[in-house]
C-alpha cells in the first residue's frame, strides 16, 4: 500500500488489575485497517478480540482496565493520548461502533429516532428538523420498512434483526471513517444475519468507510472480510488476506480452528478437534501462549514467544514452527 | 415395526390473557401438529430459526411442559396418559441436555452431588457405590474423577456441557432431548461437544432429538432433519436428501444463507427478506408465504399440507415442479488446511504413544 492506514494499532497492551493481579487480556497487538477494507479479527471466546476494539474507542473501564503500553493511530492521531472530551468527539462521530446485543446498546426509554437525532445534533450540530430527516433518511437506507413512523418506535417493539438495522443506522448516521462490527450478527438467525452482512457491505461500497468486523465466526469472515487476523489468548497468532489464509493456513491453531468448523457442504464423520482449552489469562506463560495445546510444541515454544515473522508478503505468522510441513 | 419414540400431532397452544379478569384475548400457536418417528440409536435433528417452536417441542415431548393435543409413545408407552408415579419412572428413560449448561447446573451442588441426585433418587445406585458410579461416568464424558468435588462456576462452558452430557447419562435413558447443546461454546469445544454426543450414542444406543438453529452442525450430528417454520415441520428428510435436494424454499434459503468457510463461495443471491411472523397471528395459508419467492395466490389462502415425496415430506404446493437446486455446494478445505492437520494428527497420535 502508497498510502498511509487509516488505522494502525501497533503493539497494543491492556492490562486488568484485579485483586492484588496483573492480568495481560491483550499482548503486542498490531494490525492495520484502510479506507474502503474489511478487516476480519478472529477468534474464540478470550481471546482478546473485544478487548481491542473496545480499546480503540477507549472504552476498555479504567480502572480496573489500563492500556499498559503500544498506539493506535487514527488518521494519525493516537488515541490513546487524546484527552476524554476529544475521544467523546470521535465516538459515534468519525467512528461508528455496532455491538452485538442491539437490546442492552440501544436505550430503551428512547425512540429509536431520538437516539440517531441526538447523535446527529451532537456530531453533526444538525437542527432538529434537519436532524430528523436525516434519522429517518438513515433507517430508510437500512431497510427498515416505513421508517417514518419507525422512528417513533421504542427498541423494544422492534424484531432483532430491526434493531441491528437500527444499530447499524446509528453508527453510521455521521459517515464514519471508521466502523468498528463486534460480533454484529451472533445473535440473530441465519436468515436475518444474511440480510444484515449485505446490507453492510452495500453500505461499506456506499461510503467507503473501513470496517474492523470482530467475530468468531469463520464463515462470517470469509464473505465479507478482505484481510483477516487470527487471535490466541490475546496475541496475534497470524495475519494475512481472506484467501489466503483460508487456502494457506499457517498456524497450528488456525489450522485446527479451520478444520473445527462443521462443513455444510460434506458430513466428514468426525469432526477435528483441538484438545483442551484456552489459558485463563492470569495464567503465566512464558512462551507461546499456544504451546499447552500444540502437539508441535518444542522446550523452546514453552520457552519464548514467538514473533509474528513474515512468511511470505503480507502473510505474517507468530510460530516457531511455521511452515508446519517442515516439522513433518 | 414401531419406532422407539413415536410423536403424533404433538400442538402446543399458549393462551394470552389480558385485563383484571384475566381474559384470553388469543392463542400463541408455538406448535401445531407435529409428527415424527426417533428409533433407537438415531438422531433426528429439529432445525430453525429462533421462536419457531424447536424448544417448546423438545419440551412438550417430555412432558416438562402439557401439551394441548397430541400423543408421544416411548418404546410403545403412552407418555402423555401416564400418572405422575409412573412419569417419574419414564423420565429414567428421556432426559434432556440444555444450551446453557450454566443455567442449569445447581450452583450450590459439586459435581459429584448434581451427578449421584439421579443415579439415588431412580435406585440405580446406593450410597456405597455411587461414588464409583459418578467416576465412571465423569470419564465417560471425558471429565477426570478429580472434577467430582468441584463447583460448576470452576468449569470451562465446554467442561460444563460434559457435566450436564453426564446428568443426563446418569439414568441410562432411551431418548435425550437435546436443546442446543453447542450453540453457546466455541469452535473447536463444539467439535468436541459433537464427537462426544455421537460416541455415546454408539456406545449406549440412544436416540437423540437434537434441537438447532446450525445447519452444518446438523449435518454432521443427524440422520434426519426436521425443518419447522412458525410450530410446524415444513420439510422433513433424510440428511443426504436434505442438503443435496431440498424441496421447501425455506430449507433452501436456510442452506443458502449459512455462511461457509470459503472465501471462493460468496453469496451471489439475496437472501430471504423479512422476518419470522408472529406465532400469536400467523399469516393465512402457507406460514412462509409473506417471505417465500415462489408464493402465489393459492399459497396466501391455502395451508399445504406436509406430504410424502420420495424419502421425504414436504409441506409446499409446488413441491414436485419446482427446480430443485445444489443448495448446499461447497468446495472442499483447501489442500494445505488438510495436508497440514494431517501432520498436526500424526504429531498428537505420537505424543499420545
Amino acid at each position: 500500500m502508497d498510502h498511509a492506514p487509516l488505522l494502525e494499532v501497533e503493539d497494543l497492551a491492556v492490562e486488568f488489575r484485579i485483586g492484588g493481579t496483573v492480568q495481560r487480556a491483550v499482548q503486542g497487538v498490531s494490525l492495520s485497517l484502510h479506507s474502503g477494507k474489511t478487516l476480519g479479527v478472529v477468534g474464540e471466546s478470550g481471546c482478546g478480540k473485544s478487548v481491542t476494539s473496545l480499546s480503540i474507542m477507549r472504552l476498555v473501564p479504567q480502572p480496573p482496565g489500563h492500556y499498559a503500553g503500544g498506539a493506535i493511530r487514527f488518521k494519525g492521531r493516537d488515541l490513546l493520548k487524546l484527552s476524554e472530551t476529544e475521544m467523546r468527539k470521535l465516538r459515534g462521530g468519525e467512528i461508528g461502533m455496532i455491538f452485538q446485543e442491539p437490546m442492552t446498546s440501544l436505550n430503551p426509554v428512547y425512540t429509536c429516532g431520538a437516539q440517531i437525532e441526538e447523535s446527529l445534533s451532537v456530531h453533526s450540530g444538525l437542527s432538529r428538523k434537519a436532524a430528523r430527516d436525516r434519522a429517518v433518511e438513515m433507517l430508510d437506507l437500512v431497510g427498515l420498512p416505513s421508517p417514518r413512523s419507525r422512528a417513533d418506535d421504542y427498541p423494544h417493539q422492534l424484531s432483532g434483526g430491526q434493531r441491528q438495522r437500527v444499530m447499524i443506522a446509528l453508527a453510521l448516521a455521521n459517515d464514519p471513517a471508521l466502523l468498528i462490527a463486534d460480533e454484529p450478527t451472533t445473535a440473530l438467525d441465519v436468515t436475518i444475519q444474511a440480510q444484515i452482512l449485505d446490507l453492510m457491505g452495500e453500505l461499506r461500497e456506499r461510503t467507503g468507510a473501513a470496517v474492523m468486523l470482530v467475530t468468531h465466526d469463520l464463515g462470517v469472515v470469509a464473505q465479507t472480510c478482505d484481510d483477516v487476523v487470527v487471535m490466541y489468548a490475546g496475541r496475534v497468532v497470524e495475519r494475512a488476506s481472506t484467501a489466503a489464509l483460508f487456502s494457506d493456513p499457517q498456524h497450528p491453531y488456525t489450522v485446527g480452528l479451520m478444520a473445527a468448523v462443521p462443513r455444510i457442504g460434506s458430513a466428514a464423520g468426525r469432526l477435528a478437534t483441538i484438545p483442551g482449552t484456552v489459558p485463563p489469562p492470569w495464567a503465566k506463560i512464558g512462551g507461546c501462549r499456544f504451546a499447552s495445546r500444540c502437539p508441535l510444541a518444542t522446550d523452546h515454544c514453552r520457552a519464548e514467544d514467538p514473533p509474528l515473522a513474515e512468511l511470505a508478503p503480507g502473510h505474517t505468522v507468530a510460530c516457531w514452527r511455521a511452515p508446519i510441513e517442515a516439522a513433518a | 415395526m414401531s419406532a422407539m419414540l413415536e410423536v403424533r400431532g404433538l400442538t402446543k397452544h399458549f393462551p394470552v390473557r389480558r385485563g383484571v379478569l384475566r381474559r384470553q384475548v388469543g392463542t400463541v400457536q408455538a406448535v401445531t401438529d407435529v409428527s415424527f418417528d426417533v428409533n433407537e440409536g438415531e438422531t433426528l435433528a429439529i432445525v430453525g430459526e429462533s421462536g419457531c417452536g424447536k424448544s417448546t417441542i423438545g419440551r412438550t415431548l417430555l412432558r416438562l411442559l402439557e401439551p394441548t393435543a397430541g400423543t408421544v409413545s416411548l418404546d410403545g408407552t403412552q407418555v402423555m396418559d401416564l400418572p405422575a408415579a409412573d412419569m417419574r419412572e419414564m423420565r429414567k428413560r428421556m432426559q434432556i441436555i440444555f444450551q446453557d449448561p450454566f443455567g442449569s447446573l445447581n450452583p450450590r451442588m459439586t459435581v459429584a452431588e448434581t451427578l449421584a441426585e439421579p443415579l439415588l433418587l431412580h435406585g440405580l445406585a446406593t450410597s456405597s457405590d455411587v461414588k464409583g458410579k459418578v467416576d465412571a461416568l465423569l470419564e465417560t464424558c471425558g471429565l477426570q474423577p478429580w472434577h467430582a468435588g468441584r463447583f460448576p462456576h470452576e468449569f470451562s462452558g465446554g467442561q460444563r456441557q460434559r457435566v450436564g452430557i453426564a446428568r443426563a447419562l446418569a439414568t441410562r435413558p432411551r431418548l435425550i432431548v437435546c436443546d442446543e447443546p453447542v450453540s453457546a461454546l466455541d469452535v473447536s469445544v463444539q467439535a468436541q461437544i459433537v464427537n462426544l454426543l455421537k460416541d455415546l450414542q454408539t456406545e449406549f444406543g440412544i436416540g437423540y432429538v437434537f434441537i438447532s438453529h446450525d445447519l452444518a452442525v446438523v449435518r454432521h450430528m443427524a440422520a434426519r432433519v426436521a425443518v419447522v417454520y412458525l410450530g410446524r415441520i415444513v420439510e422433513e428428510a433424510p440428511v443426504a436428501e436434505l442438503f443435496a435436494t431440498p424441496r421447501h424454499p425455506y430449507t433452501r434459503s436456510l442452506i443458502a444463507a449459512a455462511p461457509r468457510p470459503d472465501p471462493a463461495a460468496r453469496k451471489t443471491s439475496a437472501p430471504v427478506e423479512g422476518d419470522l411472523p408472529s406465532a400469536l397471528n400467523p399469516p393465512p395459508g402457507c406460514a412462509f408465504h409473506p417471505r417465500c419467492p415462489l408464493a402465489e395466490a393459492r399459497c396466501r389462502t391455502e395451508r399445504p399440507v406436509l406430504r410424502p415425496l420420495g424419502k421425504a415430506r414436504v409441506a409446499c404446493h409446488f413441491a414436485e415442479t419446482a427446480p430443485t437446486t445444489e443448495a448446499a455446494a461447497e468446495n472442499p478445505p483447501s489442500e494445505a488446511l488438510t495436508r497440514r492437520l494431517q501432520v498436526l494428527e500424526a504429531a498428537r497420535q505420537k505424543e499420545n504413544t
